[in-house]
């Protein structure tokens, strides 16, 4: 592997301006001349606005505008005048359809609201004043007249008839009604089953909170008419792309989007915002750069949020405990409006992955998406598999408690062992090990122990239990034509570009964005595997779209996968025309130049070049015909992924109930993952604790709250309970590995497996612990002690 | 407006101030010390961590004219004459950072915590970063890190103290 080559456990290059304070965040931006906005919000759930007067705080001191959304008009492409009609909606860009065949009703999502407000913390308009104090100060003078309406956050009750309609296309409040699956052969399953295990389950909202927040400064030079804005972005390109094409500020060739060093996203930042269009849009109109960013009380109501889904499943078995169907329906909350990539979540992304570890000969799947008067709900990490991983593993580990057989064994007996493995839920696995993952997993934990550990346990008061959960995820999204027939609006390759210097130093330009994810390290291993130069001479260049040409920036898990194939292949390239220049340098043969080790040799002779010579000569240029090879040495590729990647694996969570307070504490945790080839084992442990902390998260601590009138209950860190180091355990990680078939690296991704697999275990180690399956997340103690009353308590053993 | 003078990072400045400006918006807006973070506008996130005259505090819950006459040192002046101050580089080599956003403050209160309880047990570092929140590590490599750094900070016989 070489020191810092692929599978290294390198220390990450871009640690140093993090742990000196020299990071550079959005926040940490600042444009000579610049303004400040604050939004005025919406503190009603549902109320048509009546009138919005702005003239007190237009007069207040510093300030410079005020806009309502009647103002944010298009600008004559040749002046910078207005024209009438208003600039473009946000968009969602995934079309999916209803069953019945019906196209999905998006109701319209303008930046600043035009006549209605729809959620609480919706933008109602925009104070832009020299300084932020300002801005802040004069937001609170504008007056708005509000008729308040009646509202509805939950989505069960938002399907009632009669209920408040948050959008009037969609008549009650039914975004899409869609199936997945074949349901005369799942019907027929469950007719011939031997047992049926049923459970409604409540997927937990989640707010992401990324501890960076979000802002954006948009920027506008009226001499050369180019925009740049600077985002907490997790892919720049499309935010320009959507910038452009759909909101219609400016021409995608005349807008820059630079997304710098991002304090975390976990999906939130992958969207396009309101406050960014309303940055840039203010920008040309005041021509003096408009800056704004988030607090965090501004996070909790306006970030897109996560899960939110209520199911009812089931899952049919025969006598042996082998798994005939699974039937599924659920309630997906999509919140007020359709975030940027909110619809495939609770469809493509979460039903096709139902099929979990598991030969499943037929499944049918229906999920109704509702709106609801709360914030937009879209990707968090995992996005969709945590809520398929979640009915799976709980139906599994329930239907093996049921039938009296151990959990564990249940699991092995259904898992699939051939591969390929077509689902029925159009999902195509290509490899995996998932009786080596749980072996192991089992094996680390002390299963044979916990009945010990159990009896030990009650005499401390306390209740143990011990939960699995065999987790499946689709990562490396996506092939383009595959998700293109699913209604994806994009296509989800990736780009690169690497450029090598005359030295021999190299440039890699990615379409992939890192925000805590160590590209800028891990990226580099691979050019230092390929080109044999060392980790000090590479850097790599993403988050800027005047750097990097295309690209289409990081969630899923894509990109080792997907982002670094794009580089692999054009190191490829990149070589070949090294060895083209090197032959000629040498006086050889092309076919008879080796390169290894960041040599060019003359095979069998010990005539040879090395990396910064050749790379030197390539720029030279005097050494080779330049009608037959182009000078200089940079090769650019786009690499479409042939099949989704299938990370797979088993967690196991050992928790402690305190008898007495309801208290879980998690006490030992197991990860056994296949994620395939590992590029640097020190980043990959740290992106699955960082996921099972936010699983545990999930399933313990965090749960976001709306009141019946829609009012955010859970609005800051003092209601809505965050990890903290001293509810977290230290983690047992380890591998298993079965190389992916379906990229060149045999890369599966794994930043979202941590927080795919854990919410399962836990409340399966829960449920263990308690002998009964009632309990919701997030388990507090005050839901585990009240759960605790109706659990036949084994006597405790003096 | 009141004026003040503070030494931050070993450096005096004096300066008017509105009274109701923080301590970290006087180093972010005014200094341009910009790794020093705000996370939360609740006191809750740990992300403003800085030093006090020595101690840990959150300086998005300090006005800057508390300071006054007061030693302040932030992330950008832990490092002394370029060498890095051994929770620095325990953090890198433990990797207990990602996106960094959480890590000034975490690497300041970090110092505090091993100036305070010297070679602190686990259990101890856990439940003293209860007012600094990371989303990106689990906490598990910050843990690793600061009971490395401890040790080293201990066994060097090194100043512990970064003022
Ligand atoms: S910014 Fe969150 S505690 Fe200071
Ligand atoms: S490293 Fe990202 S919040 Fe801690």
């Amino acid at each position: 592997m070489g020191e810092s080559g692929i599978g290294a456990r390198v220390q990450r290059v871009e640690d140093r301006r993090f742990i000196t304070g020299k990071g550079n965040y959005t926040d940490d931006i600042n444009r000579p001349g610049q303004l400040h906005a604050h939004f005025v919000r919406s503190p009603h759930a549902h109320a048509r606005i009546r009138s919005v007067g702005i003239a007190e705080a237009q007069a207040a001191p510093g300030v410079v505008a005020v806009y309502t959304g009647n103002d944010l008009r298009k600008f004559v492409p040749t002046s910078d005048d207005l024209e009438e009609s208003p600039i473009g909606d946000l968009i969602c860009g995934w079309l999916i359809h209803s069953k019945n065949g019906e196209p999905m009703k998006a109701g319209s999502h303008p930046a600043i609201a035009r006549d209605t407000v729809r959620h609480v913390g919706d933008q109602v308009a925009v104070v832009i004043a020299e300084t932020k104090r300002q801005a802040r100060d004069a937001a609170e003078l504008v007056e708005v007249d509000y008729e308040v309406l009646d509202a509805v956050a939950d989505p069960l009750k938002a399907r009632a008839s009669g209920a408040p309609q948050v959008h009037d296309v969609a008549t009650g409040n039914l975004v899409y009604e869609w199936e997945l699956g074949d349901k005369a052969k799942t019907d027929e399953a469950f007719r011939n089953a031997h047992h049926v295990t049923k459970l409604n389950i409540v997927n937990n909202r989640l707010v992401p909170n990324a501890m960076e927040p979000r802002a954006a400064i948009g920027d506008y030079d009226p001499g050369t008419g180019v925009f740049t804005l600077y985002v907490t972005s997790q892919n720049p390109h499309v935010a320009r792309l959507v910038l452009s094409a759909f909101v219609g500020i400016a021409p995608e060739n005349k807008l820059r989007v630079i997304a710098p060093d991002v304090g975390g996203g976990f999906g939130s930042k992958i969207f396009i915002y309101a406050e960014e269009v309303v940055c840039l849009w203010a920008a040309r109109r005041l021509a003096r750069p408009v800056k704004w960013n988030a607090d965090r009380s501004e996070a909790f109501l306006t970030d897109a949020h996560g899960r939110d889904h209520v199911t009812d499943a089931e899952l049919a078995m025969d006598e042996k405990g082998k798994i005939l169907g699974l039937r599924v329906h659920t309630t997906a909350n999509m919140g007020a409006y359709l975030s940027t990539f909110a619809s495939a979540v609770p469809t493509y992304l979460y039903a096709t992955l139902l099929s979990g570890q598991y030969d499943i000969p037929a499944i049918h799947a229906e999920v109704d998406a509702v709106y609801t008067h709360t914030a937009p709900v879209d990707a968090y990490r995992g996005a969709g598999r945590p809520e398929a991983t979640f009915v799976v593993e709980r139906l599994v580990e329930v239907a093996a408690r049921e039938m009296g057989i151990d959990p564990a064994s249940f699991r092995k007996r259904n898992f699939v062992k051939k591969f390929p493995h077509q689902t029925p839920v159009i999902m195509s696995y290509d490899i995996g090990d998932y009786a080596a993952s749980l072996n192991k997993a089992l094996e680390l934990i002390d299963y044979k122990g916990v009945g010990k550990r159990k009896r030990e346990a009650l005499k401390r008061g306390k209740l143990l239990g011990v939960g699995l959960s065999a987790y499946i995820e689709a990562c490396g999204i996506a092939p383009s034509k595959a998700v293109g027939s699913l209604g994806a609006g994009v296509g989800l390759w990736e780009s690169a570009e690497v450029r090598v210097n005359p030295v021999g130093t190299v440039e890699v330009l990615t379409g992939s964005h890192s925000h805590g994810q160590g590209h800028e390290t891990t990226f580099a291993q691979l050019v230092c595997d390929r080109l044999g130069i060392p980790l000090d001479q590479v850097s790599i260049v993403h988050g800027d779209t005047d750097k990097v040409q295309f690209g289409m920036g990081t969630y899923g898990s894509r990109s080792g996968a997907v982002g670094m194939s794009a580089i692999s292949k054009a190191l490829d390239k990149v070589v070949a025309k090294a060895k083209k220049v090197a032959s000629h340098l040498l006086e050889a043969a092309e076919a008879d130049i080796e390169f290894k080790d960041g040599k060019f040799t003359v095979a069998g002779t010990d005539k040879s070049l090395d990396w910064s010579a050749v790379s030197l000569g390539a720029y030279v240029a005097h050494g080779f015909p330049s009608d037959e090879i182009e000078p200089g040495l940079k090769e650019g590729a786009f690499y479409d992924p042939v099949n989704f990647t299938f990370p797979a694996g088993c967690h196991v969570c050992e928790c402690e109930i305190d008898l007495e307070t309801g208290k879980t504490e998690v006490v030992n945790w197991v990860a056994v993952d296949d994620f395939g080839v590992i590029i640097n084992p020190m980043i990959v442990e740290g992106q699955v604790h960082g996921g099972i902390a936010q699983g545990v998260g999930q399933a313990l601590l965090e749960g976001c709250v709306y009141d019946e009138a829609g009012q955010l209950v859970t609005g800051s860190f003092n209601d809505y309970a965050m990890p903290r180091a001293d509810d977290l355990p230290n983690f047992q990680v380890d591998v298993t590995v079965t190389p992916c078939p379906s990229n060149p690296l045999g890369i599966k991704g794994c930043g979202e497996a941590g927080a795919i697999a854990a919410p399962a275990a836990l409340v399966n180690a829960i449920t263990d612990a308690l002998g009964h399956e009632d309990i919701t997340m997030p388990a507090t103690p005050q839901r585990v002690w009240r759960a605790l009353q109706k659990s036949k308590m084994p006597a405790a053993a003096e | 407006m009141p004026s003040i003078t503070i030494t931050v990072n070993g450096r005096e400045v004096t300066s008017e101030v509105e009274p109701r400006t923080l301590l970290v918006e006087f180093l972010r807006e005014q200094l341009r010390l910009t790794g020093t973070h705000v996370g939360c506008d609740t006191s809750q996130c740990g992300a403003c961590v800085v030093h006090v005259g020595g101690r840990a505090v959150k300086s998005c819950t300090t006005l800057a004219v508390q300071c006054d006459q007061a030693e302040v040192t932030t992330i950008e002046g832990l490092a002394r004459d370029g060498v890095l101050h051994p929770m620095q580089e325990a953090f890198r080599e433990h990797h207990g950072l990602q996106c960094g956003y959480c890590t000034p403050g975490m690497i300041m209160a970090a110092v505090d915590i091993v100036n305070r309880h010297g070679m602190p047990d686990e259990k101890t570092v856990r439940e003293e970063l209860d007012g600094n929140l990371c989303r990106c590590t689990g906490y598990h490599n910050i843990v690793k890190a600061i009971l490395a750094a401890a040790e080293k900070m201990q066994g060097a016989g090194q100043p512990i103290a970064a003022e």
